[in-house]
């Protein structure tokens, strides 16, 4: 039977890999692209009017750092006038108030600030970047002062994962709406990185054990997002709420994705939206329906209770530790390379981010 | 931890909800369906929901929507005005519905 096909809700649109940071656990791939090989304006506004016309009610405009795009503003104002809720995830570090002030102008939505630390020489040693503490504190105060309402996002790892009770003061403390306490995702960069970055088990559930807490005291005041690491789990999380159910990626250069890691699969192939108008990529692409619906599963995975919660976990981190797409994900219980989750030898040392300097 | 002047709200029957601007109530036009729009969210509220939602727009008290929805629907007052304070109350909850309260 043919999966159902249903209208995609959002859309994570990369617009550049460029970005002053050079945090260890970025999720970009390891081949980062260049400046000159980014779609051109016009191929974005022409996808987003489509995208709108799809019926996407929301666009997640990340990179890299989306902010050093010239057009981002002609961006929002093109999202804005076709209804479509906008929401600008920035670092932050090069953002004046004055360009702030026109992407609220041209209709942002919503901002989200990564801070790579909750204290200013964690945020500075995570990100390479000198005074990024202070210039996001600024561009925050900045935001709450234009009326823009600011998610704090907060990558944890074992370099930061003893400050997540300062991140929610920090929250507090910036009049954010949301924290997003999101536990590093093994993909990209981060995947390479993993021995320096994945916390001890001990620390996690401490984590765990807190934000449960502190998330139902600041009921109705702050809003508390939680993204626990899968690596620790009993079953895996529900990754993009089923392949190419509700939600797609465009890469810089213009590659439509069912997810942001999805070229890891290296049996898939996609196609630009430079080729193809995105209704006819969205419904018939092999890739896209690789992975639709259950059809695709193996034995366990279809005949298992929580088919229709987790869709058997993300296909990327079933080929990454069982070079297999169609395995069940490793961070269920019930699959055999459960085990493997764990084998890991700790190191100390961080790769940066920077193009094309990958030891792959 | 220190929540600065940041406190829960408790919805009173002359409390004025409202949705603050960043929380868009609007027809999808693809889906046929009433959505609410948020930061990184997007919700399907059912019909009686859509109907407490839009009435609330700052001015009308929580016993003003409750007993026209009453009369909307010839239900008991009472039963309505317990579900639309518990439904709001819970929409408040995750700041998704801002209250204008009556002067002191």
């Amino acid at each position: 039977m043919e999966p159902d096909i249903f209208p995609p809700l959002g859309i994570l649109a990369e617009l550049t890999h460029r970005c002053p940071l050079q945090c260890g656990y970025c999720s970009n791939p390891l081949e980062l692209l260049k400046a000159n090989r980014e779609l051109e304006t016009q191929t974005w506004l022409d996808a987003f009017e489509q995208a709108a016309d799809m019926g996407v009610l929301q666009v997640h405009l990340s990179g890299g750092e989306p902010t050093l795009r010239k057009d981002l503003e002609e961006i929002i104002g093109c999202l804005s006038s076709q209804g479509v809720y906008t929401n600008l995830i920035t670092a932050a570090v090069s953002l004046s108030d004055a360009r702030l002030a026109t992407f609220k102008e041209a209709g942002l939505d919503h901002i989200q600030i990564s801070f790579q630390g909750a204290r200013p020489e964690t945020t500075e040693k995570i990100g390479h970047y000198r005074n990024a503490h202070q210039k996001k504190v600024e561009v925050a105060k900045a935001a709450r002062k234009l009326g823009l309402p600011v998610t704090i996002n907060a990558p944890i790892h074992r370099l930061n994962i003893s400050e997540v009770p300062e991140f929610v003061q920090l929250a507090l403390d910036l009049d954010a709406e949301r924290l997003e306490i999101a536990n590093v995702q093994y993909y990209g960069w981060a995947e390479l990185n993993k021995a320096a970055l994945l916390p001890h088990r001990t620390d996690v559930d401490r984590q765990v054990e807190y934000v449960t807490a502190i998330r139902e005291q600041l009921t109705g005041i702050l809003n508390i997002d939680f993204v626990p690491p899968d690596y620790y789990a009993d079953y895996p999380k529900p990754c993009m709420g089923g392949w190419a159910k509700d939600a797609f990626v465009i890469t810089p250069g213009g590659m439509m994705l069912p997810c942001h890691a999805a070229q890891s699969i290296k049996s898939l192939t996609f196609t630009s939206i430079k080729d193809m108008p995105l209704r006819e990529i969205w419904e018939t692409s092999k890739a896209f329906n690789a992975y639709r619906g259950t059809d695709w599963m193996n034995d366990r995975c279809r005949s298992c209770e929580r088919r229709d919660i987790d869709f058997g976990g993300c296909r990327c981190q079933a080929m990454a530790l069982t070079g297999d797409a169609t395995e069940t994900d490793p961070a269920c219980i019930k699959s055999p390379f459960h085990e493997k989750m764990a084998e890991l030898t700790f190191t100390d040392h961080v790769q940066r981010r920077v193009i094309g300097t990958a030891d792959i | 931890m220190d929540f600065g002047t940041r406190q829960r709200i408790t919805l009173q029957e002359d409390s004025a909800p409202y949705l603050p601007s960043h929380v868009r109530l609007m027809f999808d036009k693809t889906r046929q369906q009433w959505a609410v729009l948020a930061p990184e969210k997007v919700m399907w509220p059912d019909d009686i929901s859509v109907e407490i939602l839009r009435k609330c727009d700052g001015t009308a008290t929580t016993r003003q929507i409750a007993s026209d929805l009453a009369e909307e629907y010839q239900a008991p007052e009472a039963e309505v005005y317990a579900d639309v304070l518990e439904f709001l109350q819970e929409w408040s909850d995750r700041l998704l519905v801002r209250s204008v309260m009556a002067a002191d």
